[in-house]
């Protein structure tokens, strides 16, 4: 139906979109995250390890690597209850880091040289599907009483929980699903890439998704998704013209344009 | 005796992540962002310092005001491109941690143009004495490093503790609004403390390159994660902070490459911030005054 190039951008769009979902969904209530790429890489090793070593069904390998990275992201959820701001921020930056580290020296999935001879389940199909399953979700929460709650959350902790929300379920409840989306994002990277490794979900990961949402504009989760739109297919669009080589620069420069030219991000609203 | 060579040699690499914190902390003090791109300032003032050296045949002196200069330079470069527009149009409190990464990929493509994408030795000449004190070894590269960043250090607790122009950038950080209607103007406080923070961040940049004797385009990214985990063991925008969060960093990290696990290094800082931040969570000198920010 595409030219193997166009559906290669279209499967990383895809990806990109549930991956920026899945740091949307934490953000709509007020935590930021700079370590997405560590639950990433823990869907995606987790994902991958399964299909090439125990011959797993894809899709139960899928939704393994996501609940591996959910656990681990209730777990991380937690501390955002007393840790806030940017200090939320650089704390899950360090938890991607050792993530990293974590994997670089973790031998059954190869250690610092990385896990190939993944077969290649994540197709064009698989992809539409997931993203629609993920906005669908996002659409779901957004309506329901938990999505009020997260709203009440993130604009005024105290009123909301003299309301009587229970800020520490909202809170770890949206951190780890946000970092199971993550995780089910980096199982359909690892079986579109075949060969993954530690280096593919350090700091840059992060914060290429953190990028998506803030240029989507955090209001809303349409945004977070055409964040990930722009990020994805800007890079490949300077790829055309006589632009090719200076294109990461024109790239980090358009960043800058665009965050000036609309400060509350594309799709944001001034509050 | 092991252990103080230890932490000597952890102080030394410390004092690195010490200036690069410091920076940091300087910028979140005035701003209240997280400035991104300081790992790219740090960056390209150990690639200017590297020039100067290969120009000078080696001159250590010249090589550090150099990196100094041009870093001071760039990181205003970068205040009045991304982080000022933004500012006048009170956009988003993230906009600016965002348009800050588009500049930081700005200045590490421009670097792998430039100079290339490649490791480079980073060759100062100095007759290399070692000094033996009780036990713990010296070389005079390593006490230079040490020296510098002390000395920048303290230069700096004085400068903002006993000039006016320090005694207008506390206050600027104490408050925008209040030390304007004292007659401060603002907006040059804020391109000195950019010109300080980044002009550090470039003496940084060839002190690590001097110890490591590499340096490469791609180094900004790592070192500002390590000046950030500092910065935030001491709390956001304290100075003191961030020079003890950066010695605590390095003497953790050269500890438990000791005793622990080599290959765990880089988790080990963050292991440490993580344990702090849950009993300290603004961190070791934190206040409550930039709460949301």
């Amino acid at each position: 139906m595409f030219d193997p190039y166009t559906e290669s951008v279209l499967i990383f769009t895809g990806i990109n979109i549930v991956l920026a979902l899945g740091l949307y969904l934490p953000v709509s209530a007020g935590l930021l995250s700079l370590g997405q790429g560590g639950f990433m890489a823990i869907g995606a090793y987790t994902a991958a390890y399964l299909t090439t070593e125990m011959q797993w069904p894809f899709i139960v390998a899928l939704l393994c690597g996501g609940a591996m990275a959910g656990l681990v992201g209730f777990v991380v959820g937690l501390p955002s209850l007393r840790i806030k701001g940017v200090y939320l921020v650089i704390m899950t930056m360090g938890f991607g880091e050792i993530v990293r580290v974590f994997f670089l020296n973790f031998e059954p999935t190869g250690a610092a040289s990385g896990l190939g001879g993944i077969a290649t389940h994540t197709t064009l199909p698989v992809v539409a599907m997931a993203v629609a399953l993920t906005l669908l979700l996002c659409f779901q929460i957004r309506g329901s009483r938990i999505g009020r709650a997260i709203e009440a959350v993130r604009e005024d902790e105290l009123a909301a929980e003299v309301i009587g929300i229970n800020l520490t379920y909202v809170k770890v409840a949206v951190f780890g699903l946000g970092a199971a989306i993550a995780g089910i994002g980096g199982g359909l990277y690892a079986h579109y890439a075949t060969f993954i490794d530690p280096a593919q979900f350090g700091f840059q990961r992060s914060a290429e998704i953190f990028i998506m949402v803030v240029l989507g504009g955090m209001g809303n989760f349409v945004g977070a998704a055409i964040g990930a739109v722009v990020v994805t297919v800007l890079p490949e669009l300077l790829r055309l013209g006589h632009a090719q080589e200076w294109r990461m620069t024109v790239f980090g420069a358009l960043l800058v344009a665009i965050m000036i030219v609309r400060p509350w991000g594309l799709l944001g609203v001034r509050r | 005796m092991v252990l103080i060579q230890q932490i000597v040699n952890g102080v030394m690499l410390g004092a690195s992540y010490s200036l690069i914190a410091i920076g940091y902390t300087l910028v979140f003090g005035v701003l209240h962002l997280v400035h991104l791109a300081h790992g790219e300032v740090f960056m390209i003032g150990a690639f200017i310092g590297l020039q100067v050296v290969l120009l000078t045949g080696g001159g250590v002196t010249a090589a550090i005001a150099a990196a100094a200069v041009s870093a001071a330079v760039v990181g205003v470069l970068v205040y009045l491109a991304a982080i000022k527009p933004i500012r006048a149009r009170k956009g988003h409190f993230l906009a600016p941690m965002i348009s800050t990464i588009g500049a930081g990929v700005v200045l590490q493509e421009l670097a792998t143009r430039f100079f290339g994408g490649e490791q480079v030795g980073f060759p100062v000449q100095m007759d290399s004495q070692i000094w033996h004190l009780g036990g713990v070894t010296l070389t005079s590269v390593q006490l230079v490093i040490l020296a510098v960043s002390l000395g920048l250090m303290l230069a700096l607790h004085l400068f903002v503790t006993l000039t006016r122009v320090g005694m207008a950038m506390r206050a600027t950080a104490e408050s925008m609004v209040i030390s304007n209607t004292l007659g401060i103007r603002s907006e040059r406080i804020i391109i000195l403390t950019f010109a300080i923070a980044s002009a550090l961040a470039g003496v940084a940049g060839v002190l690590v390159g001097m110890s490591f004797n590499s340096i490469s385009p791609y180094m900004g990214v790592d070192m500002g994660i390590k000046g950030l985990a500092a910065m935030l063991l001491g709390g956001l925008g304290n100075v003191y902070g961030a020079m003890l969060g950066g010695l605590v960093i390095g003497i953790v990290e050269v500890i438990s490459v000791a005793y622990l696990a080599s290959s765990y290094r880089d988790a080990f800082a963050f292991f440490v911030i993580i344990a702090v931040l849950l009993f300290r969570p603004r961190g070791i000198f934190g206040s409550t005054d930039h709460v949301e920010a």
